[in-house]
């Protein structure tokens, strides 16, 4: 009893330095939803955009927001070796602070991805900024160094040249970073304040670009971080890394699996359900093919399973028994996972259309389509009633007057 | 002034010592002048997994408050320090920076430029210095990049390199214009720029052999198929990893196998493996070649190879990386490398895995001698005319 005490009260501190309004990684807390955000659905040069500054570098990294200031991580250079951190106001866009490191690891990438992929993560008072490279830098809100990693410096087989993306995550007092490659393949967690090492464990050498993603605790069970590979998902303390169980299948490379309460939506045999009661090991519930992912991860909100699959099409499912419920093409290849904010859903494909859709009833209903008229890999972020993106050379704050 | 008492903190590296200097200089004012050395040093004790990190952040956190007159000792301190380290200088530098300009102040640009105008000092340093520099005075570019275009600092050569490119495009006169692109070309270390100037020389009728420009390796010699079922081959070692006999025929993967003589006529000096000895899935090929030195000189090898590979240089293993497509760049695969005065021995291992995605069929790699900055190595027995027949 008194350690499920502790670590709550752990868990709580954490989350009392995030404001309510920041999104910090990726997905945001962990779910793609802003349930009370409020967005505007239309929006174009004149109406509702509330800022639009030019990027100095590309990325697929998805912004995240922190206590007013939104976070962007760039690369440039010829060599995609200059990896960038920006802070810009999320009230007006005017840019805080930059700062501009130079890659320690491999910064070779397909060219339609570039270094800074991963999205960074926060835990409300530093920064965490990740790269395809694999260097993680933490930084302070205001820019100043507190400490650098060069993952790939340490091992350096650690490395894929079409490009990394899994994003960290910050669990407590620690960061977790997933680097899976054919090379030094493993995850690991740093400290917060200081980066060392807490714990690493070996993976399967195998490209992968799936994020670790959080397991809320529940009843008796603590928080779990889950890492998703290419041959299996692993639940681990986040603390020590301690395996604590493995739920061996096919998992898809990309897309992260999402979670509620005691169930895993994990993109395995198109979709499987996990369920994970108490301290047991996961059982499958079901499995769907029809609802599996392509690249952007799931959102389950309500009773309710999205995916986009290829092909762009948007699919919904019955979350407790895997029944396909309705499917609406939204077109475009899409990378970015979809925010669900208001209850409505905010898709945005590759070549930069987003498509806002009412996902509430028999059907999906396309409300409202906007061009952003660039390319957009990353996920949107959202904070207060705004929606923050970054297309290739662009971040837009999208919000109602 | 308040100086730091120089802390013997190289050694023992614990923590009271760091936590000693920032009591010692917590009575400095910000911008006042700091021990800057002393700081550098501890930073430059970072290492890998984390080593240094708790040291170093409290060194950091003064640092960052030196006075801007001392931008320059930052940057020197960057000087062979490893590449951790020199971000964390950078980060430093960078706060002192604007910091400065963010309060009113500005930059000591005289020192920075000097700063530049010392090659021997770390490349990036003077490249930051030049960043900065250029981040508050437009004329900057103009007025420092233009005699660069030797720079040992590749990103001073790159900017150097385009403005030429930009102003040789105004030269109207044929013969004065391939003179200037000439220049270029031989400045020119980014595969990128060489293809832009290679163009323009093109374009004014004009041979330009590539293969010699970045050193690529033409002449091999081949064998393959050996096992590779499964990837086990990789950490096989087939006879010509014990010693390479060209007259030799080995018991290959389907029956015997001789060394095949090739020669790529690619300007990138891509050997296509699938081409000149057949398609072969879980294969391993051999790939020999002599490079000639005059002197016993460091170099790099540097591959391009989309399979797993593995180079060695007189028997020595360089590298060795067990990665099935994943992507081919020219400079891929960087292993640093000691040629010795006559003949040396180039082998490479080209592992084929069995995946069967459309995808997953290239078999193939090109290899270059250069030194550090890019610049081409060639063996003494290079054919000077080679590019006036090469294939395109």
């Amino acid at each position: 009893m008194q350690r499920w005490l502790i670590s709550g009260w752990v868990a709580a501190c954490g989350c009392l330095m995030l404001c309510g309004a920041d999104w910090p990684q990726f997905r945001g807390t962990g779910s793609s939803v802003a349930t009370d955000a409020q967005l505007p659905t239309v929006w174009d040069e004149q109406t509702n955009v509330r800022w639009k500054v030019d990027l100095p570098g590309r990325g697929p990294s998805s912004p995240i927001v922190v206590d007013g200031r939104v976070i962007v991580t760039c690369s440039d250079g010829v060599d995609q070796d200059r990896l960038l951190v920006m802070a810009f106001d999320a009230g007006d866009g005017r840019e805080l602070w930059r700062r501009q490191f130079w890659a320690t690891g491999r910064t070779l990438s397909h060219p339609q991805s570039a270094n800074a992929a991963p999205t960074p993560a926060s835990d409300g008072k530093r920064i965490f900024a990740f790269y395809s490279s694999n260097d993680l830098i933490c930084l302070d809100l205001d820019g100043n160094l507190l400490w650098y990693r060069g993952l790939a410096y340490d091992y350096p087989k650690a490395g894929n040249d079409i490009g990394m993306s899994s994003s960290p995550l910050v669990v407590g007092q620690t960061v977790v970073v997933q680097v899976e490659n054919q090379g030094d393949s493993f995850a690991a967690g740093l400290d917060t304040a200081s980066g060392e090492e807490r714990w690493r464990v070996a993976r399967e050498p195998q490209a992968n670009w799936a994020s670790p993603i959080r397991l809320p605790a529940a009843g008796p069970r603590n928080e779990l971080v889950l890492l998703q590979s290419p041959s299996m998902l692993t639940a681990h303390e986040p603390a020590t890394g301690r395996e604590v169980w493995r739920y061996e299948a096919r998992c898809s490379g990309i897309p992260s699996a999402a979670t509620s309460g005691e169930a895993i939506f994990l993109p395995a045999e198109g979709i499987t359900r996990l369920n994970v009661p108490g301290m047991s090991e996961p059982t499958r519930q079901w499995s769907s093919n029809r609802l599996g992912p392509s690249s952007p991860s799931p959102i389950l909100h309500e009773g309710r399973l999205y995916t986009i699959t290829s092909g762009g099409v948007l699919k919904c499912g019955d979350a407790a028994s895997g029944e396909e419920l309705w499917v609406l093409r939204i077109d475009g290849t899409h990378w970015a996972t979809p925010v669900l904010a208001g209850g409505l859903l905010y898709c945005i494909n590759f070549d930069g259309v987003a498509k806002v859709v009412d996902p509430s009833g028999a059907e999906g209903k396309i409300v409202a389509t906007n061009q952003f008229g660039e390319s957009i890999q990353g996920s949107p972020a959202v904070a207060g009633n705004a929606l923050f993106v970054r297309s290739d050379k662009h971040l837009w704050k999208i919000a109602a007057p | 002034m308040n100086r730091i008492a120089v802390l013997s903190v190289g050694s023992t590296r614990n923590m009271l010592a760091a936590i000693a200097m920032l009591i010692v200089v917590a009575g400095t004012a910000r911008g006042e002048s700091l021990d800057v050395a002393a700081l550098t040093r501890t930073i430059r004790q970072v290492g890998p997994k984390g080593q240094g990190h708790r040291e170093a952040m409290v060194a950091w956190q003064t640092l960052s408050r030196a006075d801007v007159d001392q931008l320059t000792e930052i940057l020197a301190g960057m000087d062979d320090a490893n590449p951790l380290a020199v971000n964390w200088l950078r980060a430093a530098a960078e706060t002192v920076a604007q910091r400065t300009l963010a309060q009113g102040g500005k930059l000591p640009i005289a020192d920075l430029e000097a700063f530049i105008a010392q090659t021997g000092r770390e490349p990036r340093a003077r490249r930051l210095a030049y960043e900065l520099i250029a981040g508050v005075d437009p004329g900057a570019r103009q007025r420092l990049i233009p005699g660069l275009l030797n720079d040992p600092s590749l990103e001073l050569r790159r900017d150097a390199v385009a403005m030429a490119l930009d102003k040789a495009a105004a030269i109207e006169d044929p013969n004065r214009a391939i003179v200037a692109y000439r220049e270029i070309l031989t400045a020119s270390r980014a595969p990128d720029q060489v293809k832009l100037v290679t163009a323009k020389l093109e374009a004014l009728g004009q041979k330009v052999d590539l293969p010699r420009h970045f050193g690529f390796v033409m002449r091999w010699h081949l064998v393959a198929p050996f096992d590779n079922t499964g990837t086990q081959g990789f950490d096989v070692a087939y006879p010509p990893e014990r010693q390479v006999d060209l007259q030799a025929t080995y018991a290959g993967k389907e029956g015997d196998i001789p060394w095949v003589r090739h020669e790529t006529t690619d300007p990138y000096g891509v050997v296509d493996l699938n081409e000149v000895l057949g398609k072969h899935k879980g294969a391993i090929a051999y790939a020999y070649s002599e490079f000639v030195s005059d002197r016993e000189r460091d170099v790099e090898l540097r591959l391009g190879c989309i399979n797993g590979n593995k180079i060695w240089l007189n028997g020595q293993l360089l590298t060795a990386n067990h990665v099935y497509h994943a992507g081919m760049e020219v400079d891929q695969y960087k292993a640093k490398a000691r040629l010795r005065p006559g003949r040396n021995q180039i082998l490479l291992k080209i592992a084929q895995n069995e995946q069967t995605e459309n995808w997953a069929q290239r078999w193939q790699f090109q290899l270059r001698v250069c030194d550090q900055f890019g610049t081409a190595v060639l063996s003494q027995d290079r054919p000077l005319e080679q590019a006036a027949f090469l294939v395109r």
